[in-house]
């Protein structure tokens, strides 16, 4: 599904990535932790293909395609979906009208007509109910005036109602409560198919008691250092980073 | 021939959907204004003497004024001996159905969007269309006329209703206004009539869709709608024009009156020919729109989406005369490629107790200058006037410009106004967040700015919302590289 190797990146000079290998095969849960400005978000900005980021080196397959070599939008409709760290309030446009937007985009480029008003609003309301979402929010304008909570349950919501074959969730547990949290996994849980993946960057071990990961990676000055089971999270939840980090200089 | 001259106007003018031009005899006065020019104008329109009078009037006022200059944009002087000033499809006979209406002009307005003939009408919305100089055909007339509404032509109203026309013509907008008031007052040539008797409601959307087609041709139309006491009416109007290499002259009058207790909604959706992205051609959209409510609790609300013309300078203001009224100015302007807009509004209020607000969203792209200007005036006895205005600007690209001139007069204590002013530029982040969710950059720009004017945009009436939304997106295609 997702191939990524010797990926390097950087952004205004300042190196970030420095050679990320990482196969994500259908159907797997990867959970990447990492000490604070390591470039969790920066892969997950470059896999979307955000313009700030220029890449120096490597490549990323996606399905056998070169996803690099994507527009952003492409990726997207191709079935990348990044559930954002910071997601940006959109004033004026409601979260209906722009997932609508959104999934006839994605249709238009699969060669679909788009979806019907009512069939739409089907679909949206058996969604939202999986997502205990509240009527009044999906009919405000998208994020605006959202709590930080509020806005990591809209970015699931979107993950369930665009169905995504890979789904990057850029610490979509930081300041959810445990009842969203625990929504937040019935949601990807839901999703799980057997062929949908999921790249999950957390902090918290919390997080992976409900989504239990395949594998667990520790990002490290923008270099996988570590990688095992889940395990992994738990001795990290215990022990921190700093074992991590004198074995990397220990190596280096 | 005419079809295939349209086939490829229409090619090469993809970006500009209504820029094909219609093959058709035309009558139109000789190049050139003169006084001569006017007698023939109200000679063609076999007018009575009173009107021929004041058009005279208007002209040896034009005469003496200079060109003004306090706007905040350039263009080149205009030569008015270079302009036709009156030109209409030839038609012999006096309209009496669609029937005798020319097939070409009923293609015309059909590949507008606008349609005329009666099975595929609109339901629910009269129109008036002028083609040019003249009224073509006025829609849903003898519906209209069991209210006691009167719907037809400014030439229909001068000949049938010449007492109202009377009273009320120039009482709001006088000839002695401005330069292009005092031009329009001696040339106008046709327009909508909308009269609303006592304690009706009008049943149905009146529109007028201005059509602008022959060459070297300038457009003076003149609208006027009265709403006595009680009554409520909603009208649109919407114009197109070909793309041409010269620019076009659009100057316009709009007067309306509100009597007590009447309300009129006053829409405008306007997609003049913009100009190439070098700016060249393009209609200079010059016009003055002015509302008056005359009576206690009367109310008007303009509401304007200008995404057209080389350069659009308009102010549609409202002077509160009675207590208790009320003026609304809801619009969005939208500049692109090297577009110029010079627009607000002028709220006066004289009553007691009158209320006004002026939201206003400018959007500029490419090269392109956009200005809110807007005066507040709050006169002696005024009592208690609130007002409340919030001028939003966003721009896209570095290479545009938004300016704001707001500017306050208060001549009476008791007066509350408040005023607030952002302006943002469309953010990377926002775009690549629809980009993210399968929106293409442009799809995300319409999507982000149709946002930003949601409040504008749900005060037009139903019917032209959806069709002023894409108008948004389609002017500002190619607006990011
Ligand atoms: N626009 C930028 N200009 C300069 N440096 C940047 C920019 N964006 C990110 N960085 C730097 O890149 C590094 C990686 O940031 P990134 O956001 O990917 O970290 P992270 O692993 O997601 O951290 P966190 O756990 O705090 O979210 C940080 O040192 C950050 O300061
Ligand atoms: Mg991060």
């Amino acid at each position: 599904m997702l191939e990524i190797k010797e990926l390097k990146a950087e952004i205004e000079g300042k190196k970030i990535l420095n050679g990320i290998n990482l196969v994500v095969k259908p159907g797997e849960v990867h959970a990447i932790m990492g000490p604070n400005g390591a470039g969790k978000s920066t892969l997950s900005s470059v896999l979307a293909g955000r313009a700030d980021y220029e890449v120096t080196g490597g490549t990323v397959s996606f399905n056998g395609k070169d996803l690099l070599d994507m527009a952003p939008e492409d990726r997207a409709r191709e079935g990348v979906f990044l559930a954002f760290q910071y997601p940006v309030e959109i004033p004026g446009v409601s979260t209906t009208n722009f997932l609508k937007t959104a999934i006839n985009e994605k249709r238009k480029y699969l060669g679909l007509e788009p979806m019907e008003a009512t069939d739409f609003l089907k679909f949206m309301r058996e969604k939202m109910e999986l997502m205990e979402m509240d009527k009044a929010l999906t009919s405000r304008s998208l994020n605006e005036g959202f709590s930080g909570g509020e806005k990591k349950r809209n970015e699931v919501f979107q993950m369930a109602m665009l169905e995504p074959q890979l789904s990057i969730m850029d610490e979509t547990d930081s300041g959810l409560d445990i009842d969203a949290l625990r929504l937040v996994s019935t949601g990807v849980n839901k999703l799980k198919d057997g062929k949908r993946s999921f790249v999950v960057i957390t902090h918290y071990q919390r997080l992976l008691d409900y989504i239990v990961p395949d594998f667990v990676h520790v990002l490290y000055k923008g270099r996988i250092v570590k990688s095992g089971d889940a395990n992994l999270a738990k001795e990290l939840e215990v022990k921190g980073y700093d074992w991590i980090k004198e074995e990397v200089e220990a190596g280096a | 021939m005419a079809e295939e001259v349209d086939i490829i106007d229409q090619v090469v003018g993809q970006e500009y959907k209504y820029g094909f031009t219609t093959n058709i005899e035309m009558d139109t006065a000789p190049m050139g204004l003169t006084e001569d020019t006017i007698r023939f104008i109200s000679a063609k329109k076999n007018e009575p003497e009173w009107m021929l009078e004041y058009r005279l009037k208007a002209y040896k006022y034009w005469l003496t004024l200079p060109d003004p200059n306090w706007q905040n944009f350039h263009y080149p002087p205009i030569n008015y001996q270079d302009i036709i000033f009156y030109a209409a499809p030839k038609e012999k006979i006096k309209l009496d159905s669609l029937d005798q209406v020319d097939p070409e002009l009923l293609k015309t307005f059909e590949k507008l969007g606008i349609s005329l003939t009666e099975q595929k009408r609109l339901t629910g919305v009269a129109v008036d269309a002028v083609f040019d100089s003249v009224s073509i055909a006025t829609t849903f007339k003898d519906q209209l006329k069991e209210k006691g509404v009167i719907f037809c032509s400014m030439s229909e109203a001068i000949h049938e209703h010449p007492e109202l026309v009377k009273k009320y013509l120039s009482s709001v907008v006088p000839h002695t206004d401005n330069f292009f008031a005092a031009l329009n007052s001696a040339v106008f040539s046709d327009g909508s009539f909308v009269y609303i008797p006592k304690g009706v409601r009008c049943p149905m959307e009146l529109s007028t869709y201005f059509r602008i087609n022959a060459e070297n041709t300038g457009q003076f139309e003149r609208t006027l709608i009265i709403a006595d006491e009680g009554a409520y009416v909603s009208y649109l109007e919407g114009c197109t024009a070909p793309m041409r290499d010269e620019n076009q002259l659009h100057a316009a009058v709009v007067e309306l009156v509100a009597l007590d207790n009447a309300e009129i909604k006053y829409s405008t959706v306007q997609n003049w020919y913009p100009g190439d992205k070098e700016g060249k051609g393009g209609i200079y959209n010059f016009v003055t729109k002015r509302g008056i409510c005359l009576g206690d609790h009367a109310k008007i609300s303009w509401t304007q989406v200008e995404t057209g013309s080389a350069i659009t300078w308009k102010y549609p203001s409202c002077i509160l005369k009675g207590d208790y009224s009320v003026g609304e100015f809801f619009s969005v302007a939208v500049t692109n490629n090297m577009q110029q807009a010079d627009t607000g509004t002028k709220m006066i209020h004289i009553g007691k107790h009158t209320k006004s607000r002026i939201v206003s969203k400018g959007i500029s792209a490419g090269k392109s200058h956009n200005t809110y200007r807007g005066l507040v005036k709050v006169n002696k006895k005024a009592e208690k006037a609130r007002n409340y205005t919030q001028c939003d600007s966003m721009l896209i690209g570095d290479r545009s410009g938004a300016h704001t001139f707001p500017y306050i007069e208060i001549n009476n204590k008791s007066a509350m106004v408040e005023h607030e002013a952002s302006t943002s530029k469309i953010g990377e982040d926002q775009i690549f967040y629809c980009n993210q969710r399968g929106i293409g950059t442009e799809e995300a720009i319409g999507l982000i700015v149709n946002g930003f004017c949601r409040e504008v945009l749900n005060q037009l009436p139903m019917e032209f919302a959806v069709e002023a939304q894409k108008l948004l997106a389609v002017s500002l295609e190619g607006s990011v590289g």
